[in-house]
């Protein structure tokens, strides 16, 4: 195989692994923070526990997980499980604010006007929480294509295969050929989501 | 149309209202006055149901609030705040048009109703339709505010300070007009005000609210005489 061509190959595995997982934990996360804007008591142990994902170092949590019977073992489905509960965390995070930030005011004059619970999610809290709650996806998606190199380390594959192998064979072209095509897709995707931020929000 | 008997609420260990018994009548103009913590806010979210009593039953017409479906009794109250508490992400049409639209109003008809409405409040529709509330000026929001309310003709309207936070001029304008609307299209509003100028101005009956009780209910031109020291008290703030 020719050095592009594999750049492309791994880049586009890279990409699919990314958006699997952003896609997946901006599913959960944002059904989960809906449910958690509606349950006081649970809020404070989910916050808890999704915060404490995040602190546990990601070549560990790769780790951790090899072991585990259906979700675990080597390859691209335990990678996507890692990265899924890393990008959920600011998903939800911001989820839960942009609700909960909505004025108090429309919300109840929503209610006044006779709108269903249904009608407040739909037509209020979420068109008024897409700004908060698109800059979560945001940062999910940068932090998840850099975590994403890491997936390589379990046979994950991705951009991460030219960045262990240039590590293990002291190949500074190796590393740059993982490490560039990452930080700049982290760029595009920096930039994409936030124009679509800017240019979503009415208010 | 509407009764209050011998209502109580307490929220936490605070008791907010205490024995409260009204009636309102169809066509009338009832003012709950009082100070801030008098308890008349709360009255009044007891009539659309965003508050239920702790004790005793708010009939709205004939029927307690707790045996109406909530979604279904709201729609027949329209609901005016401070601040109009328009939705930012909707034009002033979108705006007005929302009562209409959820009870499934035809688009056409609508979009005539909501002419017809900010043409009545003095807003020229052409200019107004597709603003956003955040470029109006205060009047104009609270203009929007009582436009919304009406648009699906409800019968009642409960409105909580809705003037309160306009400059003098402007508050006079839209007292003056939102009282030739009532008259003209004959609805009956509950009115909350600190304002005794105000309710004195617009009601057909004053009810003042001390600490949770009613203290007088009397039609504006016995207010003058109305026993009572908070009644006293508001006359005195008319200077």
């Amino acid at each position: 195989m020719t050095p592009s061509s594999e750049i492309l190959e791994l880049t586009l595995e890279h990409v699919t692994m990314v958006l699997i997982a952003v896609a997946i934990a901006t599913t959960f996360g944002v059904s989960l923070g809906i449910a958690l804007t509606r349950r006081a008591g649970l809020r404070r142990w989910v916050l808890g526990f999704a915060g404490i994902m995040q602190t546990v170092p990601s070549l560990a949590l790769f780790g951790f997980l090899i072991p585990i019977p259906f979700i675990g073992g080597i390859g691209k489905r335990t990678a996507i499980v890692a990265l899924v509960l890393y990008a959920l965390l600011p998903v939800l995070r911001n989820t839960l604010t942009g609700i909960l930030g909505v004025d108090p005011a429309v919300r109840e004059s929503a209610l006044a006007m006779g709108m269903t619970e249904r009608q407040i999610l739909w037509e209020v809290e979420l068109p008024l929480a897409s700004r908060t709650i698109l800059a979560g996806i945001r940062v999910a998606t940068v932090t998840t294509i850099g975590t994403a190199t890491i997936a390589a380390a379990i046979g994950g594959g991705g951009l991460g295969v030219f960045i262990f192998r240039g590590l293990a064979s002291v190949d500074s072209a190796q590393i740059l050929a993982g490490a560039i095509p990452a930080a700049c897709m982290a760029l595009l995707a920096e930039g994409g989501l936030g124009w679509l931020e800017r240019k979503l929000s009415p208010v | 149309m509407i009764e209050l008997r011998d209502v109580s609420c307490r929220i936490g260990a605070k008791q907010i209202l205490s024995g409260l018994s009204l009636r309102v009548d169809a066509g009338e103009r009832l003012v709950l006055l009082g100070r801030s913590g008098s308890g008349k806010t709360t009255a009044l979210k007891m009539i659309n149901g965003l508050i239920m009593p702790t004790e005793g039953t708010v009939l709205v017409e004939g029927k307690p609030t707790t045996e109406w479906n909530l979604v279904r009794l709201r729609r027949r109250i329209g609901y005016v705040i401070q601040e109009a508490g328009l939705f930012p992400h909707f034009t002033v049409a979108q705006n007005v048009g929302l009562v209409p639209r959820l009870e499934g109003w035809e688009p056409a008809k609508i979009e005539s109703r909501v002419a017809e409405l900010l043409a009545m409040m003095d807003l020229p529709p052409q200019e107004f339709l597709h603003r956003y509330p955040r470029e109006l000026s205060g009047g104009q929001r609270q203009r929007v505010g009582v436009a919304r309310a009406l648009a699906a003709d409800q019968p009642l309207l409960l409105l909580d300070e809705p003037f309160g936070a306009l400059d003098p001029v402007t508050r006079h304008e839209i007292q003056q007009q939102f009282l030739r609307v009532c008259e003209q299209l004959g609805k009956t509003a509950i009115f909350v005000t600190h304002d005794a100028r105000e309710a004195l101005l617009i009601a057909t009956r004053i009810a003042v609210l001390r600490q949770g009780r009613l203290e007088s209910m009397e039609r504006p031109a016995e207010f003058m005489n109305a026993r009572g020291e908070e009644a006293e008290a508001f006359r005195a703030s008319l200077g």
